[in-house]
């Protein structure tokens, strides 16, 4: 053969690869209002960034006459690009080959990029739209979930590690996103779960549709397993892109910065936003767009925990995590899911550079027997665990109250957090005003002539002495007491001062968090 | 500024009534209830293989009173109290659900 002749056979064999699961099944998948896995690739990455790799690799499955068939790259593409300038390892499952299912050939494509992302130190991308396991090929096929499980593993808090899922992802398959950092879906294409409703049912007698069982909404708002939920794979990309903004390519980087900017104040007047009644709710995510660089704040399981709020923000022009109770919903309290929720938020932010601002305003812990029983001790102490282990900057703002437990929680000096201010009607306490009363001044009030009126001054007795920033200042648990106009001044202050911070800790394998 | 009409829910922690938003999480959540050992009820929904008492018979702490066969096993059902058997709605073959009351019992002394 010529060299001529040579281009051409390549040519032929990549067009034969490059069609995927043919014109039928792309047409089906199309008809599901997805776009194919190749489409997905380049719509996420910049203009003509992408090149593919192991376009030509071959399925290994010998039984059941599957040698005789061809599947075009084995059902998943793989390869790097540039994404808004980062340089990013991205893999595709084609749901057009055989279903996406996983065989061993189609699992070693997806562990060859991630050994290459974790060897060039960027982020990892994956799309997961797969039928599950290629049960042609038995065991191998589980072998090959194994082999991704314990690379996503080595990989976390090192490389930013991204799932999006854009279809079914069933069984083993949902193990490899749940071990990543970020997982996105799209309303009524992503599925993810263990067993199936046909399971569910015949099993246990349940009868429940996938939608129900695992869709989009289930795990943006129930389980949390999601962090970003879309209308649209548009949509969706445009949320991958809008994260990569604001996180580093790798754990020995820091995020991009980017010129400082303003917020809108406007908009989000920082003074008018907080009623000074505790028991008053208020939005704190106005506060954070009161405070952060052009009031752009990108939040996190928005959907999830709603009484805590996490997300990334600028300061300075400089990434920085937010936490904040949110008073709006379920008065703020740390409980279970929204512990477990600022938890890992915090460890992620910590394993990859970025400085943590906590905004405090919560009335303590969910009380209850449901909370009790569920565990809410040991998820709760993720939160301890999480903050007194981070060692990126740590600044802290008391916006109102701080009560028992929760004070000490949200990153208080205690937890070794690097300042801490308070705003003037921030009250610390050991718990609330009306509770500290009623046990300090039992007797008083059970003695007196009207103990509702004694019950009632005693309270007022305590607000105004215990219920302010000034008792906790005079121990220095609290830095400085500042006015809420100076806020973002004093943050983005702390940040400079604490640009450096370097915390030598006691060597060790590795903690034991309260899983 | 226009200011939306929004009506917030109370959540009372510690004599506080504070107005807030409650999750369908938190409204939902399951209404604690007693564990009662006199009420044999199905764990797990599946099949009852084999009853091994009668109603009127006595059972120790411990005794088999049942076979619940569910997810490809075979459950022993056994007491954990000393009693009588006062009603069994059951009997061998019936598919049942989870939560279903099997069997009760009476505490003897």
């Amino acid at each position: 053969m010529t060299l001529k002749q040579k281009t051409t056979d390549l040519k032929k064999r990549m067009r034969d690869a490059l069609k995927g699961g043919g014109s039928k099944a792309i047409e089906k998948q199309k008809a599901t209002g997805k776009m194919t896995a190749r489409e997905r690739i380049i719509a996420i990455l910049d203009p003509k960034t992408f090149h593919e790799y192991d376009l030509f690799v071959k399925h290994a499955g010998k039984d059941f006459d599957m040698d005789k068939k061809y599947l075009p790259g084995d059902g998943v593409i793989t390869g790097t690009g540039i994404l808004s300038g980062h340089p990013v390892c991205i893999y595709a499952q084609d749901f057009t080959v055989a279903g996406g299912s996983l065989g061993w050939m189609h699992a070693k494509k997806i562990t060859k990029i991630m050994d290459h992302a974790l060897k060039l130190k960027v982020p990892l991308i994956g799309i997961n739209d797969s039928g599950g396991a290629r049960i042609q090929e038995g065991v191998n096929a589980l072998a090959g979930y194994g082999e991704i499980f314990y690379r996503n593993t080595q990989a976390s808090g090192v490389i930013p590690q991204i799932s999006v899922i854009l279809g079914p992802c069933a069984g083993g398959a949902v193990y490899s996103p749940a071990l990543t950092d970020f997982v996105f879906v799209v309303d009524k294409v992503s599925k993810m779960f263990i067993t199936g409703p046909e399971v569910v049912k015949t099993v246990l007698g349940e009868e429940v549709s996938m939608e129900e069982l695992g869709g989009a909404r289930v795990h943006a708002e129930i389980t949390g397993n999601a962090h970003f939920f879309a209308e649209s794979e548009d949509e969706c990309f445009d949320q991958i892109k809008h994260l990569i903004s604001f996180i580093p390519w790798n754990n020995e980087k820091k995020a991009d910065s980017f010129p400082s900017k303003p917020p809108k104040t406007r908009v989000f007047k920082i003074d008018n936003i907080i009623p000074t009644d505790t028991r008053q709710p208020y939005d704190v995510c106005d506060i954070i767009k009161a405070i952060c660089d052009d009031s752009e704040f990108f939040e996190i399981q928005k959907h999830f925990a709603a009484n805590i709020v996490i997300g990334f923000a600028r300061l300075g022009g400089q990434t920085v995590g937010f936490v904040a109770n949110q008073p709006k919903v379920m008065a703020g309290v740390l409980d279970i899911d929204s512990s477990d929720k600022a938890a890992r938020f915090v460890r992620y932010c910590d394993a990859f550079n970025i400085p943590l601002v906590t905004l405090v305003d919560l009335p303590g812990y969910l009380p209850g027997i449901e909370q009790e029983h569920a565990g809410v001790i040991r998820h709760g102490a993720k939160v301890l665990y999480a903050y007194s282990e981070a060692t990126v900057p740590k600044i802290t703002v008391i916006l109102r109250k701080a009560y028992g437990g929760g004070y000490i929680a949200m990153c208080s000096h205690h937890l070794k957090a690097d300042f801490v201010f308070a705003w003037p009607y921030a009250e610390i306490a050991v718990m609330g005003p009306d509770g500290a009363a009623n046990i300090i001044f039992k007797n008083e009030i059970k003695n007196a002539e009207n103990p509702d009126e004694m019950r009632k001054q005693k309270i007022k007795e305590y607000k105004k002495k215990f219920a302010n920033p000034y008792v906790a200042a005079a121990y220095g648990y609290i830095d400085a007491v500042i006015e809420p106009n100076e806020t973002r001044h004093f943050l983005i202050h702390a940040l400079e001062i604490s640009n450096h911070k370097t915390e030598i800790r006691i060597k060790k394998k590795h903690g034991i968090p309260p899983f | 500024m226009e200011e939306k009409k929004i009506i917030y829910k109370t959540l009372n922690i510690e004599n506080i009534k504070y107005k807030t938003f409650l999750t369908n999480k938190f409204l939902l959540r399951q209404q604690y209830q007693k564990n009662d050992l006199t009420k044999i009820t199905a764990f797990i929904p599946g099949k009852i293989s084999k009853i091994y008492v009668k109603k009127g018979r006595k059972v120790k702490i411990g005794d088999k009173l049942l076979i619940l066969e569910a997810m490809k096993m075979k459950n022993d059902i056994i007491s954990s109290i000393n009693g009588i058997i006062m009603q069994i709605n059951i009997k061998e073959g019936d598919l049942v659900t989870k939560k279903d009351i099997l069997i009760e019992l009476k505490y003897l002394n």
